[in-house]
């Protein structure tokens, strides 16, 4: 297993952790069975993410790409945030293993998430917004 | 990158020590000849490789004649098996018996083996990772072929109950192997006197190279050749041999083998200690039992936390180890072993294999005690899934 510099950066020195107690957009996703969990804390003013956090359960890839997407919305207008692909996640950590590209699609996932639920907050539908968000990672628990 | 300066995984693979390179060497150079050579720089080679066939022998309680050279702990397992299986079955016998927590090595030749046709019945290990004997005596039938049960866990460290076991399989005449690839050097072994008709070992586990391993056939069974070819190993297993690396062998097991009590009588203290602090983290679980363990081998698992960060965080301080989790696995499971035993997912994911050898130091353990508490610290502290347990929402442990 070899992970680029980038992602063994954001792994050892992650940006945006933690939570933020004024959130006003909270999502989690994944589960413990897969061995991740990825929780994002959005604080979104005027349309705009003003301030982001996260926690993570997972492996260093987790832990990295959850770190990275936090950089890459934060500041932005919610309208760039649910462009945020996991591609574009993993091309900004210079590449993940392959059996690591889920971790990317939870980061993803848990932007979504949180901003679902910033709309539910404001009393709006989020799905025509944000679309369906898989509750669970690629099928790995068959139970 | 920073240097592994603290090496905590002799469980994957071990260093070669300076008697066996030194030992090594002289036929990676000069001494290069091919054993089934005439002339005297084979002949020289041929001799070195019966030398080492009988430290081999001796160190295991065998005939020199019983023992055969392979690549390694994966193929003695495949060999052992396969062939006897398909020796047994030409006899009506298609039952096979081994227990649930295999190594793979193991594990998928059963499955390959079933594909084929044969029954395989994989015994339970319980919460402690002990196979019991009576379990084998009761799953052992008319048609059994072959038992097979590992000498000791490559995960957990529990020695198996192996001269009851084999003792059981001679009293009903049934075959029995072991893969004793992590207990060579760890565990006083002797095939004669525990009733062993098979067993695997693998070099680089006790201080020799890659690439070399053993499996010992009792003399009264013929197996066929897993690899067809030429007559090298009594036409039992062709290919030029690894001189250098069987030389290695036998020095290696001679060394292992002489200090099974010295290397115990060093690291079970060590090995409490390690315990003794650890255990004191809370929501932290000590796998495989406390006392029928191999003092080399510690494995716990952190609740809140999953196990490869943890393994780069060590690996930032300059240790080395390694995790029963999903995700150091490749897979989407986390270690069967750990399943074997009861662990949920959730806390099998969350586990850290330490494993020692003889090499290991005091100060070592010392600086290992020092920043793991930390680590996990600092992991539950951004881990939703701590917040979860805390809170009381989440799964629940015996």
């Amino acid at each position: 297993m070899i992970y680029s510099e980038k992602v063994m950066d954001h792994f050892s020195n992650p940006r945006n952790i933690g939570e933020l107690e004024d959130a006003n957009g909270v999502g989690e996703v994944g589960n413990a069975k897969c061995g991740d969990i990825m929780k994002m804390y959005l604080k979104i003013e005027n349309g705009i993410i003003a301030d982001v956090k996260f926690k993570t359960f997972g492996c260093g890839a987790a832990i990295a790409t959850s770190s990275i997407a936090t950089e890459m919305i934060k500041g932005k207008p919610l309208t760039d945030a649910l462009k945020l692909t996991n591609r574009a996640v993993v091309e900004a950590l210079d590449g993940l293993p392959p059996a690591k590209i889920h971790c990317s699609v939870l980061a993803e996932q848990a932007i979504k998430s949180a901003i679902a639920d910033y709309y539910t907050r404001q009393g709006i539908d989020p799905t025509p917004i944000v679309g369906k968000i898989e509750e669970h990672c690629d099928g790995c628990c068959d139970e | 990158m920073l240097e592994t300066k603290i090496y905590l995984d002799n469980a994957a693979t071990t260093k070669v020590s300076d008697n066996v390179l030194n030992a090594m060497l002289p036929y990676l150079k000069d001494g290069y000849g091919n054993p089934s050579s005439i002339y005297t720089l084979g002949r020289n080679a041929a001799i070195a490789m019966e030398e080492a066939r009988s430290k081999v022998a001796k160190a295991l309680g065998c005939d020199a004649t019983e023992i055969y050279f392979t690549s390694g702990g994966s193929e003695s397992d495949n060999w052992a098996i396969k062939s006897t299986a398909h020796m047994m079955a030409a006899k009506g016998k298609k039952h096979l018996i081994t227990s649930a927590f295999e190594h793979h090595a193991v594990l998928h030749t059963m499955q390959a083996l079933e594909k084929e046709g044969f029954e395989v019945t994989y015994l339970p290990v319980y919460e402690n990772g002990i196979v019991h004997p009576e379990d084998v005596e009761k799953a052992i039938r008319e048609d059994t072929a072959l038992v097979t049960i590992m000498y000791a866990n490559n995960e957990i460290g529990t020695i198996q109950p192996i001269p009851e076991i084999g003792l059981i399989c001679k009293d009903k005449g049934v075959i029995f192997h072991t893969d004793a690839v992590q207990a060579v050097g760890n565990v006083h072994i002797n095939v004669k006197e525990q009733n062993i008709d098979m067993l695997s070992l693998s070099g680089h586990k006790i201080h020799a190279q890659k690439g070399v391993g053993v499996l010992y056939v009792n003399k009264k069974y013929r197996l066929s050749p897993l690899i067809d070819g030429g007559a090298q190993e009594r036409g039992r297993r062709a290919g030029t041999e690894n001189i250098p690396g069987i030389v290695g062998l036998g020095v290696a097991i001679t060394d292992a083998c002489a200090n099974v009590d010295a290397k115990n009588a060093k690291l079970k203290p060590m090995q409490d200690r390690i315990i003794n602090e650890i255990m004191k983290i809370e929501r932290t679980h000590l796998n495989g039992d406390r006392e029928r363990r191999m003092a080399s081998n510690l494995n716990f698992s952190f609740e809140g936390v999953e196990g490869e960060s943890l393994l780069l965080q060590l690996d930032l301080q300059g240790i080395a180890a390694s995790s029963g989790s999903a995700c150091t696995s490749g897979s989407l499971d986390p270690s069967h072993v750990l399943l074997s035993i009861g662990l949920p997912h959730e806390v099998a994911h969350g586990s850290l294999r330490i494993s020692m050898s003889e090499y290991t130091t005091d100060e070592e353990i010392d600086k290992l005690l020092e920043v793991l508490p930390g680590i996990v610290q600092k992991l539950r502290s951004m881990s939703p899934l701590w917040e979860h347990i805390i809170k009381g929402e989440t799964f629940k442990i015996k």
